[in-house]
């Protein structure tokens, strides 16, 4: 409960009159209008389940990760999750390290109470063994830069982290049902968590006569609660289809990913044959764009494309052929200069591998 | 499990609307300079309020307002498990968060500039809406204490089981997994200051299930007056008026 007063924010009366007045004509500080939300960037790291929210100058990092634990003995078939804050102190001079203070704990609270209560995160689907093993799932939150607030932007990174998170399978077998084995995620694909639905925050100030107050300080009068709730929905829904499509995008590019990891071997040898068909002065960039396609898919694609278009007449009409039975199978890195790799969906990339030799055979044998 | 029978009444007896039987007592701490003790029903709260006092963290001393402070803490024997509850564990620390919050909004602080007021509440029993009776307690041990306050808050919590809005729960209506909202406002400001809510509701049936609570609140602070009232006749007895 004790906080560094000393550090806090201090506004002078002058800032505080100029934002009374702005308000009066419906701007704020920055230029928006009461009800308008600043610039929402999701991003995604690296590793499955963990995300970076910047929304206008906040910036929040959210992680997930996953324990095999025993469950509680109220609930034995049900995982657990719980969430961690830390507001780091570099995110505002008032921020002290150690435990976590007032407002970091209500924070963690409010983003439980959206998931938990709601039952947005399926717990029953987290059960291994009943009774003796569940899942349990820890959300770690941290405030990198406090721009202000840090509840709404907060949820959201938490939101966009459970649902790119995917925890190993495992499978129950043995005599009596009771040994695990976790599967690793190079062995048998991870699974991702079920989420019902996206419990997001939206929060409101109210701006009162003589000091600037967050909901709950002055009181508010009910048909204002209604119509911020109503306000608030809409908003939600922005949000919600914002945080889907990132997580969308996340999910093609992932994919993609696996699929190049799968096949190295065959890319570059289909590779190798394919150059026999193609103009010998662009032969070496080829191979070169291609390994550089290896570990990363977005910038080969490019490389490719521009190769494709110093091709001949007579080798792009091969090419074309061999994009038009390759656009029916799944994605590979074999495509050379197939602009329409990005319009093939995640379905393409689900097909078996045996179906793809068949197909790249055929298109070398063509050629 | 049926939560309102087709009556029309709920597991102990109460219709959907009625609220549990109310019980405050001023001056139950000798020692503080207010208290009180909140009874809705089985949920019983005590609460001590001590100063305005000096400051006794210097650091933290406020020029032109009062620093509150508060804590909420639950006895071991409140609930019906004997549990040991560490002290500094994130529920309690969000509800003395909540409390000193809503507190705020109603004492006139800026009366008492470099000055501490101490709010303590501590749970004895708890069977559902621990978090009202709190903000119920603290409210009268302010007053008892004779802190000056712009109106009073009181505090009530509505849920809505078996498509039936429902009064005060209580714990096993709580624990049924139901949306539950907990309401603080000030009676005569008709202002709302507190506004929480767990699981799921739509949201015109939310406006009715904040409605009820609202004039749940209003009940509390028709008692909560008359028991006032009461003390200030006996204290004028007291002294021979």
């Amino acid at each position: 409960m004790e906080q560094r007063l000393a550090n806090t924010l201090i506004m002078t009366v002058n800032e505080k009159k100029f934002i009374e007045n702005a308000l009066v004509s419906d701007i704020r500080v920055d230029g928006r209008r009461p009800f308008d939300y600043r610039n929402l960037t999701i991003r995604f790291g690296s590793e499955d389940g963990s995300s970076e929210v910047q929304l206008g100058k906040t910036q929040v990092l959210a992680f997930v990760t996953g324990q095999l634990v025993q469950p509680y003995r109220d609930r034995p078939n049900e995982g657990s999750f719980a969430i961690y804050t830390e507001f780091s102190p570099m995110a505002d001079p008032s921020f002290e390290p150690g435990r976590p203070g007032d407002s970091a704990i209500e924070l963690g609270r409010i983003v439980d109470r959206g998931l938990r209560e709601s039952r947005a995160v399926d717990t029953e689907s987290l059960c291994v063994i009943a009774g003796k093993v569940v899942w349990s799932i820890r959300i770690d939150l941290h405030i990198i830069d406090n721009g202000g607030n840090l509840v709404d932007a907060a949820n959201i990174a938490a939101l966009a982290a459970l649902s790119t998170f995917r925890r190993p399978e495992c499978t129950v077998g043995g005599e009596d049902g009771q040994e695990l084995t976790i599967h690793p995620p190079d062995v048998r694909e991870p699974l991702p968590l079920i989420l019902h639905h996206f419990p997001v925050a939206v929060t409101f100030g109210f701006i009162g006569k003589e000091n600037i107050v967050k909901a709950g300080g002055d009181g508010v009068l009910q048909s204002v609660i209604m119509q911020c709730l109503r306000i608030a929905s809409v908003k939600a829904g922005d949000i919600t289809s914002k945080i889907k499509n990132a997580v969308e995008s996340y999910n093609t590019q992932r994919s993609l990913r696996k699929i190049k990891r799968h096949n190295p071997s065959s890319a570059v040898s289909n590779v190798a044959k394919h150059h026999t068909v193609r103009e010998p002065n662009s032969q070496s960039v080829d191979t070169n764009a291609l390994r550089a396609s290896q570990p990363s898919c977005a910038t080969p694609v490019d490389k490719l494309n521009e190769e494709s278009t110093q091709v001949n007449p007579e080798t792009k009409s091969t090419q074309q052929s061999s994009d038009m039975n390759s656009s029916a199978s799944t994605h590979e890195v074999t495509d050379i200069g197939s602009p329409e790799k990005q319009s093939n969906t995640l379905k393409d990339a689900v097909k078996p591998k045996h179906k793809r030799r068949k197909k790249s055979t055929s298109n070398v044998n063509a050629n | 499990m049926e939560y309102v029978s087709p009556e029309g009444l709920r597991l102990d007896g109460r219709r959907p609307m009625e609220m549990r039987q109310l019980r405050a007592e001023l001056g139950a701490v000798s020692r503080a300079d207010g208290s009180a003790v909140f009874e809705m029903g089985n949920t019983k709260v005590i609460a001590a309020v001590y100063g305005p006092r000096e400051v006794q963290n210097r650091s933290q001393q406020m020029n032109d307002k009062a620093l509150i402070r508060c804590e909420y803490t639950m006895a071991n024997f409140s609930t019906g498990d004997r549990l040991r509850r560490p002290k500094g564990d994130r529920r309690s620390t969000e509800i003395s968060l909540v409390i000193r919050q809503t507190m705020e909004a109603c004492i006139m602080t800026h009366l008492m500039p470099r000055s501490q007021i101490d709010i303590f509440v501590q749970v004895l029993q708890a069977d559902g809406g621990t978090r009202s009776a709190c903000i119920n307690a603290a409210t009268l041990a302010l007053a008892d204490a004779g802190i000056p306050m712009c109106d009073l808050v009181t505090s009530c919590s509505a849920g809505y089981l078996n498509s039936t809005p429902l009064l005060d729960l209580n714990y096993v209506e709580d624990s049924a997994g139901g949306p539950d909202v907990t309401v603080g406002i000030l009676p005569k400001l008709d202002k709302v200051t507190l506004l929480q809510m767990d699981a799921k509701l739509p949201m015109d049936i939310f406006e009715n299930v904040m409605q009820l609570a609202t004039e749940g609140c209003k009940a509390v602070a028709n008692y909560i007056r008359e028991v006032l009232l009461e003390n200030t006749k006996q204290l004028e007895n007291r002294r021979g008026v």
